[in-house]
């Protein structure tokens, strides 16, 4: 019984632990976008006085609205070529017997483990050349390429799962080959793509190294590299309860996508990685 | 991915027309194939192939922006001017400490949370969604978030430790603050990747090594750990790399002053701020050389090949 209770205590400790761990950074930037900004400087973790005029001002800017509309734009478009993309090649690699099919993964795990700033300098050359420059395709090709080998890994881990002979087993029933292929795969395969949808889209959301390096303007710059260049209402006033409230809204959407979608974001990371 | 091939059929115990057929039919699948998986092939290639030809064609030029007449053609000089600088070297240490010490943290610690969200008795789910909490917040603003707390003008942390000077005026508390937020955004993804190996570990094997009066200890070192090589050796690979290419952090804390200037800040700040485009391709170069020799060894040295995309098939 004792024993039984040192283990509960021990689990509840590091369940704390991590916990504590985990949420104080969170809890802080959250707690820092709610003070006013008389006190937004006091350094206490909790605010003395509660506002919530940060986020109205950040609204009210339109660096961070134009940012924010360059970000869900940009986000989704590469999301869904980079998904598209690699669900035709992930179906040739988990389906198909071809020669090459190593050479594709390889030239994925390559990409994956490329320096992307080491694109930076030839991109912004190259875009300034041809007039991609602070535009959205100029960001959107990029994003779309570094996505397209986690995507491919992760889908053709989820599409090897898929018992393809239901397929074949519907046509003998007599459906139609798409009818089979709508009513019996889609279906099935639909949870993998979801999936590497949520995980692309996080990675494009949160990238900065080519939205700092290849945009300008609120043309085309994403929320993170705002972020990072918020003007001060002086030069010499850090606008910390500006900063802190654009981080919060530009987290909440990814925060809740993967907590809702927590065990499939799971699965399909170490799916991709680690059998990828 | 051999095992998910067309119809498992015999095909030598097949009468001639049959095998003719099947040749014919993987044929057409070859070609499939193909046509399903050149786009992303070409997308993927073109757009990383390209510009890094391009920047080794840079790298051997005077190219710069600000004297877009002066450029032409001068050899290896450009990587000779960066090989005898001292800030290159400065900041190759700069880099390899940031990421010695960062994974090897994020390893420990990731491993202790692995071990935790697959043994723990109960509120599994809550642990595991609290655990990717970082990995969900935007780099960004992960950083802004350490950044501010560090700060002596804004943030709770001087205050708990009963700092009087800022601690990110000198070197040693910025590289504590850098190291700390990387720890804390990247753990959870290490933690992931190993707890996908943990999946691996046999129950019966630890039962029997337990049986055998093998300690707690023993067990994970003798049993958990062998078995687990695999993933660890994937989970350092992944995260080394990406550590090694660290400038989200660095660039939100200070873009590189107090002696924390990364491989990567240097080349953003001489391709776009000194805008020299021969001397910061040289440096885009030697930066891409540096992670393609770090894959190599953990390829050739541990096999993360092997398990990185055989395991696949």
């Amino acid at each position: 019984m004792s024993r039984h209770n040192r283990q509960i205590g021990g689990w509840s400790l590091a369940i704390f632990v991590i916990c504590v761990a985990s949420l104080i950074p969170v809890l802080w930037i959250v707690f820092l976008s709610l003070k006013t900004p008389a006190t937004a400087t006091d350094g206490s973790f909790i605010p003395h006085q509660w506002t919530l005029s940060n986020y109205s001002a950040v609204f009210d800017q339109g660096i961070f609205t134009d940012a924010l509309r360059n970000s869900i734009g940009i986000g989704l478009i590469s999301t869904v070529l980079a998904v598209a993309l690699a669900s035709s090649a992930a179906y040739a690699i988990a389906r198909l017997d071809f020669p090459g099919k190593q050479v594709i993964l390889l030239v994925a795990l390559g990409v994956a483990m490329f320096p992307q700033i080491s694109l930076v300098g030839p991109l912004y050359n190259l875009w300034r050349q041809i007039g991609l420059y602070d535009t959205w395709p100029g960001l959107i090709i990029p994003y779309m390429t570094f996505a397209l080998p986690l995507s491919i890994y992760v889908l053709s881990a989820f599409f090897r799962e898929i018992p393809w002979e239901l397929e074949e087993a519907a046509q003998v029933d007599g459906a139609t080959p798409f009818q089979a292929f709508r009513k019996v795969i889609v279906p099935l395969a639909t949870p993998g793509i979801v999936t590497t949808f949520i995980i692309v889209f996080i990675i494009c959301w949160n990238d900065f190294v080519f939205a700092i390096s290849l945009t300008s303007t609120s043309n085309a710059q994403t929320v993170p590299a705002a972020i990072s260049s918020f003007p001060g209402v002086s030069q010499f006033s850090v606008p910390y309860g500006d900063i802190a409230a654009a981080a919060v809204i530009v987290t909440i959407p990814v925060m809740l996508l993967v907590l809702v979608f927590q065990r499939r974001i799971v699965a399909g990371l170490t799916a991709g990685a680690v059998k990828g | 991915m051999s095992a998910v091939t067309a119809p498992p059929s015999a095909p030598s115990a097949q009468p001639t027309s049959r095998k003719q057929h099947l040749t014919e039919r993987a044929r057409a699948e070859r070609r499939l194939a193909f046509w399903l998986v050149a786009p992303a092939a070409i997308v993927m290639v073109a757009v990383t192939a390209y510009p890094i030809i391009d920047a080794v064609i840079l790298s051997l030029q005077r190219a710069d922006l600000r004297f877009p007449n002066a450029t032409k053609f001068i050899g290896l000089s450009n990587y000779g001017h960066v090989l005898t600088a001292p800030v290159w070297w400065q900041d190759v240490f700069h880099t390899v400490i940031i990421t010695v010490i960062s994974v090897s943290i994020q390893f420990v610690l990731g491993m202790c949370l692995a071990l935790v969200m697959h043994r723990v008795i109960f509120a599994r789910g809550l642990v595991r969604a609290i655990a990717l909490v970082p990995y969900g917040i935007v780099a960004v603003v992960a950083a802004e978030s350490w950044q501010l707390a560090w700060s002596l003008q804004s943030g709770w942390i001087p205050k708990l430790l009963g700092l009087s000077g800022d601690p990110l005026s000198h070197t040693f508390g910025t590289y504590v603050a850098i190291i700390v937020t990387e720890v804390w955004k990247n753990t959870p993804f290490m933690a992931l990747l190993l707890l996908a190996g943990l999946a691996l570990v046999p129950d019966e094997l630890q039962e029997a090594a337990k049986v055998d009066g093998a300690s707690t200890w023993e067990r994970f070192t003798k049993i958990t750990l062998p078995l687990m090589k695999p993933a660890i050796v994937v989970a350092l690979l992944f995260r080394t790399l990406d550590a090694f290419r660290i400038f989200d952090t660095i660039y939100i804390f200070n873009q590189g002053a107090q002696g924390t200037e990364s491989i990567s800040m240097l080349n953003y700040n001489t391709l776009l701020d000194r805008l020299n485009l021969g001397l910061g391709s040289a440096v885009s170069v030697m930066l891409f050389v540096f992670v393609a020799l770090i894959a190599l060894v953990f390829i050739v040295g541990f096999g993360a090949g092997r398990t990185g995309t055989s395991e696949a098939t």
